[in-house]
Formats: structure tokens, sequence, C-alpha cells
């Protein structure tokens, strides 16, 4: 079996992520319970005839990818696979809004067009006449892990070369409105050091879109390896550090070898208890990282951290804001992600610098 | 014909085909729609349709007839004015 690289990255996201020559060196706060991505100057990327069809995730998606192919040198690849817990999810309420308001007359094509889950992986292959492989994965928070599996697979087995991943969601606000009513979004503002911290029910509600190439052929833009990885839908609270440790041993690690857990505490106090007990128990003397209170909390923001964790690998350089323990190590060299939501959907990445 | 008529499609066009760098001022009455003018297209065409229906209450029998309706904001504007119900 071939290896698996990571070879290039791109994001947009509510930290300035689309600046690919930075590192969140410049931190943006905010102060709510939902919180929308930083927009890049989008006329850069996408002709002003095509952008005003384009709903955001599509818009932030044009970006990111081609930010990702630039960097891999490439114009083409052999497949694209796209995650995405609620699609184009504004374009959608609209359409189902439109539907009612006018008695399901007078539907107008374009928010149909753009309705569908698949609409960013479409969207992203027609602008590059990408006639290969195109699906996307709707699998809740681990849509963007689903996409990287089937990634990992097809690299593996050599089926693909170049495959282009992506995660994408967009902030809608009648999602935040009903998510609110049901306490899994915070109802009182907090701000981006206070999140994580703050000691109430429900998550800060954010999005963005993460692309990245991934290949079997290490190349000079080359982030990391893809050690091994690990989608487990249930998972008892017990039952986690033990399968953790399990995973670790099945691909030839023991918990010393890593350098580093980025963890995807999310602020919300019923679930951030399972990120505390591995921090107390298994990772205490592991240095460990987080970083949803930069990104919030959306189906695909696991992919911020995949970013993150990529972009620590290469430049050896680990922001203080995301350092959530004393440890230190200088220039981590594999890095672990753990990500849950609401108790499951349970994923596990491992990444090595390369 | 009602130089208001032409002055709201106008603005009705730039708001549901969300022509985001496009300003009433510069349509001309007589710029084509589609093409070399304003640069709309099909799925525009099928948008325009729609607003005529909705705004206006003019069902098009024939969407062949859109071609020469949609020509322009001054055919627009004309056929709307004959035709409105």
């Amino acid at each position: 079996m071939k290896e698996v690289f990571v070879n290039s990255i791109g994001s947009v996201s509510v930290q300035k992520t689309f600046d690919t020559s930075g590192f969140l060196d410049d931190l943006v706060d905010y102060e709510g319970t939902s919180v929308k991505a930083v927009d890049p100057n989008y006329k850069d990327f996408i002709p002003p005839a095509a952008a005003r069809r384009m709903a955001k995730g599509i818009k932030m998606s044009a970006v990111s990818s081609q930010n990702a192919l630039k960097e891999a040198g490439l114009e083409n690849v052999d497949a694209i696979i796209v995650g995405t817990g609620l699609g184009c999810l504004g374009e959608s309420e609209k359409f189902v809004r439109d539907l009612l308001d006018n008695d399901e007359q007078y539907l107008t094509p374009t928010r149909f067009i753009q309705s569908s889950h698949n609409t960013v992986a479409g969207s992203i292959a027609l602008d590059m006449g990408c006639k290969g492989y195109n699906f996307t994965y709707v699998h809740s928070n681990i849509s963007f892990e689903s996409s990287l599996w089937d990634a990992k697979l097809q690299l593996q087995n050599n089926e693909a070369e170049n495959i282009l991943v992506g995660a994408v969601d967009e902030l809608v606000e009648h999602h935040v409105t009903t998510h609110q009513f049901i306490d899994h979004i915070k109802k009182e503002p907090v701000s981006m050091k206070q999140v994580l911290r703050s000691g109430t029910k429900g998550i800060v509600f954010g999005e963005g879109s993460h692309f990245f190439v991934m290949s079997n052929q290490k190349q000079a833009s080359t982030y990391s390896k893809l050690i091994g990885m690990g989608i487990y839908n249930t998972l008892a609270n017990s039952e986690v550090s033990h399968t953790i440790m399990a995973f670790l041993e099945k691909n030839g690690l023991c918990k010393e070898d890593l350098d580093g857990v980025i963890l995807g505490n999310n602020g919300d106090v019923d679930y951030d208890t399972i990120y505390h007990d591995l921090e107390t128990s298994i990772f205490k003397d592991i240095p460990q990282y987080v970083y949803k209170h930069l990104s919030g909390e959306y189906d695909t923001a696991s992919g911020f951290g995949f970013w993150m964790a990529n972009k620590i690998l290469k430049t050896g350089k680990v922001p203080e804001l995301i350092r959530w323990n004393d440890i230190k190590v200088t220039q981590p060299k594999r890095l672990l992600l753990y990500n849950q939501y609401r108790g499951k959907n349970h994923s596990l990445v491992v990444l090595e610098k390369c | 014909m009602s130089s208001d008529l032409k002055q709201e499609l106008k603005e009705k066009i730039i708001e549901q085909l969300n022509l985001e760098d496009v300003t009433a001022a510069e349509i001309a009455d007589n710029d084509p729609l589609f093409g070399d003018g304003l640069g709309l297209d099909s799925i525009d065409a099928l948008e325009l349709i729609v607003m005529l229906d909705k705004d206006y209450g003019i069902k098009l029998a024939d969407p062949k007839e859109g071609r020469k309706i949609f020509e322009s904001i001054a055919t627009m504007a004309a056929y709307i004015s004959a035709n409105k119900a």
C-alpha cells in the first residue's frame, strides 16, 4: 500500500486563514453565540458573473480549494471529495421559505440548484473541468473524516494520485435560532478567550471551508504524512481512553510517541468532560492544543483542526492561544487529533511531519 | 410607457439576479440583457419568467416568447404594460 501525504492546504474561517503566508498571527476576537468567517476578497478568486449565484459555502470553498491547488502546483486532480454536515443550508432555507411564503408557487431555479449538499464538490469540478470521482459525505461531525477516509483508501490502493479533500459548512441564522432553543448553541454571548471555560451549555457556532490536496506522492510542498485514522459513531464515555490507546497500538504507536494532541473542546459544559477526562489521564504528560475557540463549532470544524495540525507540523510553530496545558515541545513531529460532538461520532487522526 | 416601470425593472433585475457590481443607472433602456449586454444567461431567463408571473401576474405560455420580451428593459416594460393583469 502507498503512503498518504497532505501536499497542500487552503482555508477560509473565522480567522484570517485565507492568508496563506501567515499562521494565526493576527487573531480575530468575537463576542457572540455565532461567529462568521472572515471574508477574503472573493473577486480575486471568482468571476463576478459566477459569484452572484454562489452561496457562502461555495464562495469560501472556491477560495480554499484554489489556494490548495495552487500550493500543490496542480490545475486538476483525480478526484474531489467533500465533507459537509449541512451543505449550502442558507439557500435551502431560502428555498423552503419561498415555498411557504408563496404557497408553493414562483420557485426560482437558482436557490434550488444551490440547495443540495453536493453543490460545492460539483461547482469546484465544473470550474476546473474535473471529470473524475466526485463525492460528498454528509455524516454530521464526521463528514470531513469520512472524506479523508475515502481519499486515504483510494490513495493507498493507487486508485488516484492527487485528491482534493474538503470540509465546508456555513452559518445560517435559522439554524442558530433553532439550536439555541434546544441548548445546543449558547444563549449568552461569550468571547473567543472565554468560550472554552464558559461553563455553560452549548457551543458558539461558526463556519468555514478547508481544502487539502492529498496525494500518494511526496513533494516539496508536503505538510505531513497521514499515519492512521479511526471513526467511531458510538462510544461510551468510559470506553474513549481505551479506544484511543487501542487505536495508537494498531498504528504501531504509544502515547509517548505523540508530540501533541489536538482536542476538539468546544466549551459545552455537558460534553467537554469527555476531553477533560483524557486531559488528566492518558494525555496528562503530552502537550495539549485546542482550536474551536478560534474556529467556532460546526460539523466540519475538525477540518480547521486538521489545517492547524498541518501548519504546526510544517512551520514548527505553536501559537500561544492554542496551548491548553503548560507542556511544551519544540518542533512537534507527530500529532494526534481527537474530536467528538455531543458524545457521538468520535474521530482520531495521526499526522507526522515529513 | 412609464419610465418608472423601466426604473423598477432595472432595480428588480439587479436585486433578483444579485448583480452586485451593477447600478440601475448603468443599464440603458435599450441595452441587450443577454449576451454582450448585461451578460445574463438561461438560468436568469427562468428567474425573469418567474418574476413576470409573481410581480406582474403575467404567465408566459410559450417560453420561446421570452427571447423577444427579454431583449432589453424597454421591450420588457412594453410587454408588461400591454399584458399586465
